[in-house]
C-alpha cells in the first residue's frame, strides 16, 4: 500500500508497524521542520523581522522561532537589510561559518538589489556574495510576506536531493583516494 | 545529601606554573559585533579586557551607510522623503516631519494649523511607537524578556494606526514639503484615542514588571553614569542628555508646530545612569499620551497642506484630476521639485531618541544642493570610548540598551 | 536679537562678518581664529552644545572651495549659532580641529574628512569613520558620482572566494530630477547619474 504522495509506504500485514519510505523524504522532512534562522539584522527590515518573531505574527508556528545569532547554530541566514560594502565582508565571513546544509534568504528589496539606496556604498544585492534561495519583496515587506517566504523555502527543502548531497562529496572523496593510488 | 568542598583557586597562577606577576596587566582584545545581538544593528565595538573589566572600547561605525546625503543632492525634495523614514525606522514620522519642517523653514514657510496639529499627532505617535520598543529591547538586554513581547503587541496596535494614515506600516513617507499627504482617515482619531487609553495600563504592567525588579535594578543602577558636563560636551541630545540632569526639550525650549499650545511636562533624570534613562522613556511615554489627548481634544479644521505655496505644495489628487490650473502645478511640482529658494537653513527637532537636525543648503530650484543630516544616535555612540571602561563585559549590554541607539541614523 | 547678538559678538572678535541666513545667528569666522572663537563662545557666551560640524563643497571651479560648518547651540539661553569658516587651500583643504575644546567634534570631524578631505589639524585620531579604511576617495565632493568608482573589495579574502567586486551602482532607472537652471532640454527630469549607459555619446 502507498500513501498519495509515494514518499511514504506502509503495510499493516507486515509485522511491526513498520513505515517504508525514501531517505530523502525523511530527511528533509526533519530539515524543514527545524530550520534554525540566524537574524541578519542589518537595517529597517530588521524591525519587520522581530515583527515577525514577536506577539502578533509569531514565527514559532512554524518551528522557526529559535533564532540563533550564532551561525554555527543555524541553518538558515535571513538577510534583511541593506548590506553595503563595508558589511558584505562581515556576511560572507558569517555565511562561511554556517555549518551545512544551509540556506539564505534575501528579505527586502535592498538585500534582494540594492533597493532604493542606488549609492557607491551600497552593494547592490546580497546574491553578488552569496547563494540566495528565496527573494522577498517589498520595502519592507510585509511580516506576512516574509512568513510567505519561509513556507516556500520548506518548499524548497523538502524538494532537494539530500541523499545525493551528502553522499556525493564521500564518493569523491573515494574517487580522489582511488585516483592518488593509482598515481 | 550533597556536601561541599571549599577548594581554594588563590594559587591557581602557581598551579598553572605561571607566577601571578606575570599575569597582570596582561589584556585580552575581545571583538563584539557588527552581527551581534546586543549592538542592535550593526555596531561593533573593539574591546580590550583585563579578566572581566574592560580597559578600552573603541566603537567602529559605517556598517549602515548607504550615502543618504549623496542621494539628497542628486533628487528633489519630495524624493528624498523616503530616505527620511529610513533614518530613525522606528519613528519614521518624526523624522519625515523634521525634514519637511528644515526645508520649509529655508522656504519661511508656515503650514496651517490643522496640519501642524496632525505632524505634532504623528510626533508623538512616533515617540511612543519609539519608546516602547527601547524599554522592550532595553529590558530584553537586561534579561527581562516578558516586556519586549508587551511592548511589541503595542507597537502592533500602532502600526495598524500608521498604515490605516499612510498606507505603510513603517515606511510612512508621510509628509510633503508645505503639508502632509492626505488627511486624516474618518474616525481614526478615535482609534487613537482606544490605543493611548490601551496603552496606559501596559505602561503600569511593564511598570510593575521592571521598575522594582531587583535584577534589573542591580544591573542598571550606577552603571553607565554620564556626567551633566560630559553629556553636553560630547552633545548628547533628547532623553540621554536629559537623563544626565540637563533640561533641554527642543519642544520647550525652541518651539515648533505649536508645541507651547500643549500643557506637558519635562521629565528630567539626577544621576545619569541607565536606570535614569529607562525611568525617562516611561515617563516621556505618559507625557506623549498627555500631548496626543490635547490635541485630538483641539484639532482645528481647515486644510492639511499650505495651499497658498502654488510653487511648493502639489494640490491633493483630487483636485489634480478635476481642474487644469492644479494638474499643472502637480506636473511642475512632480518633474521640478517644491522650488525652494536660495540659501541655508538648519532644523533641528525633538525626536525620540534626541535632535534630529538637518542643515539644507540650496542654490533655488527643486534640488538640494547639500543636505547635512545630524543623527542623534551618532552623538550618543560617541561617547562610548568614555563610558565604558571600568564596566564588566555584561554591562556593555545594558549600556548599549539604555543608549537606545538606532544605526539608521547613526551611519546615514 | 539678531542683530544686537551679532554686535556684542562683533564687540569682542572684530574679525567675524555676519553671513546670511535663513533662521538663526550666522557668522563668518576665518580659519585661524576658530579655535580662539569657540573657546571663547563656549566660555563666556554659553554656547557649550556643539550639535553639528560638516562641511559643503562648492565645486572644483570655486575659490574657495571648501566652508566648514558648525552648529552650536546654548543649553543655558536655547539659540543657536552657525559659524561658518573658509578651508584656505582648495587642494588640500584644512582646518583646526575642535576636538580640543568639544569632545563632540571627534566623531564629526572624522566623518567630514571621511566624507570631504578636509584635514582637521590638530585632531587626535583623524581616521576615516564611515567608509573602510582605505577606501581611496572623498563621496561627498562634488566631482565623485552617485554611482560610486569601482574599486577592489575591503577584504581581498573574500574577494576571492565571492568573487565580489566594488562596481558603480546601476543609475538606467532614476531618480529623475530637473536642475534649477538650463534649456529645456537640459530642465526636463532625467536621470542626474550618467555614469552608467546614460553617456552622451549612446543617446
Ligand atoms: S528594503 Fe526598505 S525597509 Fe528593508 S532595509 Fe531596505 S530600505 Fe529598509
Amino acid at each position: 500500500m502507498k500513501s498519495e504522495n509515494t514518499t511514504l509506504g506502509y503495510n499493516s500485514k507486515v509485522e511491526g508497524e513498520v513505515v517504508v519510505t525514501q531517505a530523502d523524504a525523511v530527511i528533509n522532512w526533519i530539515r524543514k521542520h527545524s530550520v534554525w534562522p540566524m537574524p541578519m539584522g542589518l537595517a529597517c527590515c530588521a524591525i519587520e523581522l522581530m515583527a515577525v518573531g514577536a506577539s502578533r505574527f509569531d514565527i514559532s508556528r512554524f518551528g522557526m522561532e529559535v533564532m540563533r545569532f550564532s551561525p554555527r547554530q543555524a541553518d538558515c541566514m535571513i538577510v534583511s537589510g541593506t548590506v553595503t560594502y563595508k558589511m558584505a565582508e562581515v556576511v560572507r565571513r558569517i555565511y562561511e561559518q554556517m555549518a551545512e546544509p544551509k540556506w539564505v534568504v534575501a528579505m527586502g528589496a535592498c538585500a534582494s538589489t540594492g533597493g532604493m539606496y542606488r549609492s557607491y556604498a551600497t552593494l547592490q544585492g546580497v546574491d553578488r556574495i552569496v547563494p540566495v534561495d528565496v527573494y522577498v519583496s517589498g520595502c519592507p515587506p510585509r511580516p506576512e510576506a516574509l512568513l510567505d517566504a519561509m513556507i516556500k523555502l520548506q518548499d524548497k527543502i523538502g524538494r532537494e536531493r539530500s541523499v545525493k548531497n551528502l553522499t556525493a562529496p564521500k564518493a569523491a572523496a573515494a574517487a580522489a583516494a582511488l585516483a592518488e593510488k593509482e598515481a | 545529601m550533597a556536601t561541599t568542598k571549599e577548594i581554594s583557586i588563590g594559587d591557581l597562577g602557581a598551579r598553572t606554573g605561571v607566577a601571578e606577576e606575570e599575569l597582570k596587566g596582561e589584556t585580552m582584545a575581545l571583538n563584539v559585533g557588527p552581527s551581534h545581538p546586543t549592538t542592535h544593528g550593526v555596531l561593533r565595538l573593539l574591546t580590550e579586557l583585563d579578566g572581566d573589566i574592560i580597559t578600552k572600547c573603541e566603537p567602529v561605525i559605517g556598517y549602515l551607510h548607504r550615502g543618504d546625503e549623496k542621494i539628497a543632492e542628486n533628487m528633489t525634495y519630495n524624493q528624498f522623503v523616503p530616505y527620511t523614514d529610513r533614518l530613525d525606522y522606528l519613528a519614521p514620522l518624526a523624522n519625515n516631519v523634521a525634514f519637511a519642517m528644515a526645508v520649509e523653514k529655508l522656504a519661511a514657510l508656515e503650514v496651517p494649523e490643522r496640519c501642524q496639529a496632525i505632524r505634532v499627532l504623528c510626533c508623538e505617535l512616533a515617540r511612543i511607537s519609539s519608546h516602547l520598543l527601547g524599554v522592550g529591547v532595553f529590558g530584553m538586554d537586561a534579561g527581562a524578556w516578558t516586556v519586549f513581547m508587551y511592548t511589541f503587541t503595542e507597537r502592533e496596535k500602532l502600526y495598524t494606526l500608521f498604515e490605516e494614515l499612510t498606507g505603510a506600516r513603517f515606511t510612512t513617507s508621510y509628509t510633503r514639503i508645505g503639508g502632509v499627504a492626505r488627511d486624516i482617515p474618518e474616525g481614526w482619531l478615535g482609534r487613537v484615542t482606544d490605543f493611548i487609553n490601551g496603552v496606559l495600563p501596559v505602561l503600569d504592567q511593564i511598570d510593575k514588571l521592571l521598575t522594582r525588579n531587583r535584577i534589573f535594578v542591580d544591573r542598571t543602577q550606577g552603571i553607565g553614569v554620564i556626567s551633566r558636563e560630559d553629556a553636553i560636551a560630547y552633545g548628547l541630545t533628547g532623553p540621554n542628555l536629559r537623563a544626565s540632569g540637563v533640561d533641554l526639550d527642543l519642544r520647550k525650549d525652541k518651539p515648533y508646530l505649536g508645541y507651547e499650545r500643549y500643557d506637558f511636562d519635562v521629565p528630567v533624570g539626577t544621576t545619569g545612569d541607565c536606570y535614569d534613562r529607562y525611568l525617562l522613556r516611561a515617563e516621556e511615554v505618559r507625557q506623549s499620551v498627555r500631548i496626543i489627548r490635547q490635541v485630538i481634544d483641539t484639532i482645528p479644521d481647515g486644510s492639511f497642506y499650505a495651499e497658498d505655496a502654488k510653487r511648493i505644495v502639489s494640490p491633493p489628487k483630487e483636485k489634480v484630476l478635476t481642474s487644469m490650473e492644479e494638474l499643472i502645478q502637480n506636473f511642475m511640482i512632480t518633474t521640478e521639485g517644491p522650488q525652494i529658494p536660495a540659501g541655508e537653513a538648519y532644523f533641528e527637532a525633538e525626536n525620540p531618541k534626541g535632535a534630529l537636525g538637518f542643515y539644507v543648503v540650496s542654490k533655488g530650484g527643486g534640488v538640494p544642493y547639500r543636505l547635512k543630516i545630524r543623527g542623534p544616535s551618532f552623538c550618543s555612540l560617541s561617547i562610548l570610548d568614555k563610558l565604558v571602561p571600568g564596566h564588566y563585559m555584561t554591562d556593555i549590554t545594558v549600556i548599549l540598551g539604555s543608549l537606545d541607539f538606532v544605526m539608521g541614523e547613526c551611519d546615514r | 536679537m539678531s542683530d544686537a547678538n551679532f554686535a556684542s559678538l562683533k564687540e569682542r572678535f572684530a574679525y567675524l562678518t555676519e553671513r546670511d541666513s535663513a533662521d538663526h545667528l550666522a557668522v563668518n569666522c576665518p580659519a585661524e581664529h576658530l579655535l580662539e572663537c569657540c573657546t571663547a563662545l563656549r566660555d563666556d557666551f554659553g554656547y557649550d552644545l556643539l550639535v553639528d560640524v560638516t562641511a559643503i563643497d562648492w565645486a572644483a571651479e570655486t575659490s574657495p572651495r571648501f566652508t566648514g560648518i558648525y552648529h552650536i547651540l546654548s543649553t543655558t539661553h536655547h539659540a543657536y549659532i552657525r559659524i561658518a569658516s573658509d578651508c584656505v587651500d582648495d587642494a588640500a583643504p584644512s582646518l583646526p580641529s575642535l576636538a580640543g575644546i568639544f569632545p563632540a567634534a571627534n566623531w564629526h570631524e572624522r566623518e567630514t574628512y571621511d566624507m570631504m578631505g578636509i584635514r582637521y589639524e590638530g585632531h587626535p585620531d583623524l581616521k576615516r569613520i564611515l567608509m573602510w579604511e582605505d577606501y581611496p576617495y572623498h563621496p561627498l565632493r562634488k566631482e565623485f558620482p552617485l554611482a560610486g568608482i569601482e574599486v577592489p573589495f575591503p577584504a581581498a579574502d573574500v574577494a576571492e572566494t565571492a568573487n565580489a567586486k566594488v562596481l558603480p551602482a546601476p543609475m538606467m532607472g532614476g531618480p529623475f530630477v530637473s536642475s534649477a537652471d538650463g534649456t529645456m532640454r537640459e530642465i526636463e527630469p532625467q536621470a542626474k547619474d550618467e555614469s552608467w549607459t546614460e553617456k552622451e555619446e549612446n543617446r
